[in-house]
């Protein structure tokens, strides 16, 4: 349903996405999770045809985004992070105008008014002025207009900012009723809502995509650990006794042996840092140490930027 | 054609809720109420005097037409009041949308540019219509009490140039609205442009190849024949140039707000 492909998008020097790659299939609910800055905004800018991408391909239901941008928007419904509301108009007369410019034929505007006021819990709030309601209530109408046309895909960037924890629980269940109908792409930098209402997770960080995986094969790699890689100079069996005295290690694997120098990388438990005791270790068994690093930002160090815990809600 | 329905209504909406427009509306009105009436109380004493002197000198009343002079007159008023008073009609127009973020629910929404546009700018013009439209008591008035009665033609082809140099106002207004996000900014420098319009009229005061030049591109200028009555084709084109120049200008500018973005 959506594709894409080798996505990046340039600002002047800095990059905000660099190749990201990913696929979302009918029916489906894809989370988009990355902390402050990722780069989730952008990607679903460019999606939504808001701003055009500096390379890379996308495409919705066979449509490409910058090829055929009236057919694309014509068959997504997009929430932007800021609701994007007239303060001055009624909820319906908003929801009118927005069903019109989305192409909702004139006698089927009052019932899609209706389905999509039910849908977000905006019955008796139809004749009130936008400004007059409270940040909860704005931000389902928001919700609602991108509801409006009742189209194929669904893009939502931070559906739940704002909302109180009941209603964050409203929202998670209505995006789990409109999947199957709808595909849809959520973004999010809280760990929990993802994992409850999505079936696959796509990890941004620094505007690259980390990891793509099940939130439950997401948990289990996250409980794993943190890598070390060692390089020295000396005797492999002796380096790697010395290891094995050291606890919190889950295991140390050669990595590559040469004449004049060996790699080791060894898996540390999560939480401990081990690294000053590991060089010592190296050295005191007689070998020269020549590196020691921690491999990349491990996916939990990515994990620890986000938000992790919900006080007030249950799953 | 329905999308761009759709925007001009909700358009026309906002301008009917919002306080900029109200105020603008009064004082537009209050003013032209009370210009016309001190025109109308000036030219009265000056017939007055005339037709004195010519008692006195026993000669024959003079034959002017008075109610042409005050509407004359009036038009001028008219025109230098918009100038004034457009840059708070037009500021808002894509400044404010871009401030809300609803500039992104537009570009967004399966409409084009052009009927983005076309739905803002046909609401300004039907907003400053119905700005203009009281203004037509004053010349029922000037009809009612003038004696002999005068020809419609004048008054006429006067609001005609008047909505045409509104329209080019509001369009050169929409264009520079749609550079910035601050309407502040929006105002001053739409302001800034109508007051260079302004001085070059004043330049075009004169003789000389240089004066020539600049009395073709004064729209004032070209105002002042439909005051008189003239419409001229030369004058229809220059106004209706200047009103695409303005949309095609908002255009390029709608379409690179995304690559800025
Ligand atoms: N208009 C812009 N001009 C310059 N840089 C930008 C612009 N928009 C975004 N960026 C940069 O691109 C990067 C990605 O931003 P983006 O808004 O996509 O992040 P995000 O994942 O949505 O973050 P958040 O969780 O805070 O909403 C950031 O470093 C940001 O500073
Ligand atoms: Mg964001």
């Amino acid at each position: 349903m959506i594709q894409v492909e080798h996505l990046t998008k340039r600002y002047g020097n800095t990059l905000a996405i660099n190749d990201v790659t990913f696929d979302v299939k009918k029916g489906e609910i894809l989370g988009f999770l990355g902390p402050n800055g990722a780069g989730k905004t952008t990607t679903m800018r460019i999606l939504s045809g808001f701003i055009p991408a500096t390379d890379g391909k996308a495409r919705v239901s066979g449509y490409d985004v910058f090829e055929q941008p009236l057919e694309v928007k014509r068959r997504i419904g997009y929430l932007p992070e800021n609701p994007p509301l007239y303060q001055e108009l009624s909820v319906d007369s908003f929801l009118t105008f927005v069903a019109q410019i989305r192409g909702v034929k004139s006698e089927q505007i009052s019932d899609r008014l209706e389905a999509v006021k039910e849908q977000c819990g905006l019955e008796d709030m139809g004749s009130r002025l936008i400004k007059y309601l409270s940040k909860g209530y704005r931000q389902r109408v928001a919700l609602a207009q991108a509801l409006i046309h009742d189209p194929d895909v669904l893009i939502l960037d931070e559906p739940t900012v704002g909302l109180d924890p009941k209603q964050i629980i409203e929202v998670r269940e209505l995006i789990k009723r409109l999947a199957g109908e709808h595909t849809i792409i959520l973004s999010s930098h809280i760990l929990p809502e993802v994992s409850m209402t999505c079936q696959r997770v796509v990890i941004i960080n620094n505007g690259r995509v980390v990891a793509t995986d099940t939130p439950e094969n997401l948990k289990t790699t996250l409980a794993g650990s943190n890598q070390v890689q060692i390089e020295f100079r000396g005797d492999m069996d002796g380096v790697r006794r010395a290891l094995a005295s050291l606890g919190h290690l889950k295991s140390v694997r050669p990595e590559s042996t040469s004449a004049n120098a060996a790699v080791l990388r060894v898996e540390v438990e999560p939480g401990f840092d081990e690294r000053a005791d590991m060089a010592r270790a190296v050295v005191q068994s007689g070998a020269d140490l020549l590196e020691l690093k921690t491999t990349g930002p491990s996916l939990e160090d990515i994990f620890l930027k986000l938000t992790t815990e919900e006080s007030g809600i249950e799953a | 054609m329905r999308n761009i329905f759709a925007l001009w209504k909700k358009e026309l909406s906002l301008f009917f809720v919002s306080p900029i427009a109200y105020v603008v509306l009064t004082i537009f009105l209050l003013l032209t109420g009370f210009f016309f009436r001190s025109i109308v109380v000036r030219v009265v004493e000056f017939s007055i005097q005339e037709m004195i002197q010519a008692q006195q000198f026993g000669g024959p009343p003079p034959a002017r037409d008075y109610a042409q002079d005050v509407l004359r007159a009036f038009f001028g008023v008219l025109s230098t009041m918009i100038l004034f008073l457009m840059p708070m009609l037009t500021m808002g127009v894509f400044a404010d949308e871009k401030r809300r973020g609803t500039i992104e629910l537009l570009l967004t929404s399966p409409v084009t540019h052009w009927q983005i546009i076309l739905g803002k700018f046909l609401a300004s013009v039907t907003f400053y219509m119905v700005m203009l439209l009281p203004t037509g008591v004053y010349a029922l008035f000037a009809y009612r009490y003038s004696e002999p009665k005068f020809m419609w033609r004048p008054v006429l082809s006067g609001y005609l140039g008047i909505l045409l140099l509104g329209t080019v106002l509001i369009s050169i207004g929409i264009f520079i609205s749609s550079l910035t996000e601050n309407q502040i900014i929006a105002a001053v420098t739409t302001f800034a442009v109508f007051i260079i319009l302004w001085v070059i009229d004043f330049a075009a005061q004169g003789t000389g190849v240089i004066s020539e030049a600049m009395q073709y591109l004064s729209v004032l200028n070209h105002y002042d024949d439909f005051a008189k009555g003239v419409i001229d084709t030369k004058s229809l084109v220059f106004y209706g140039s200047l009103i695409l120049l303005g949309l095609f200008l908002t255009s390029t500018s709608v379409e690179s707000l995304r690559w800025r973005e």
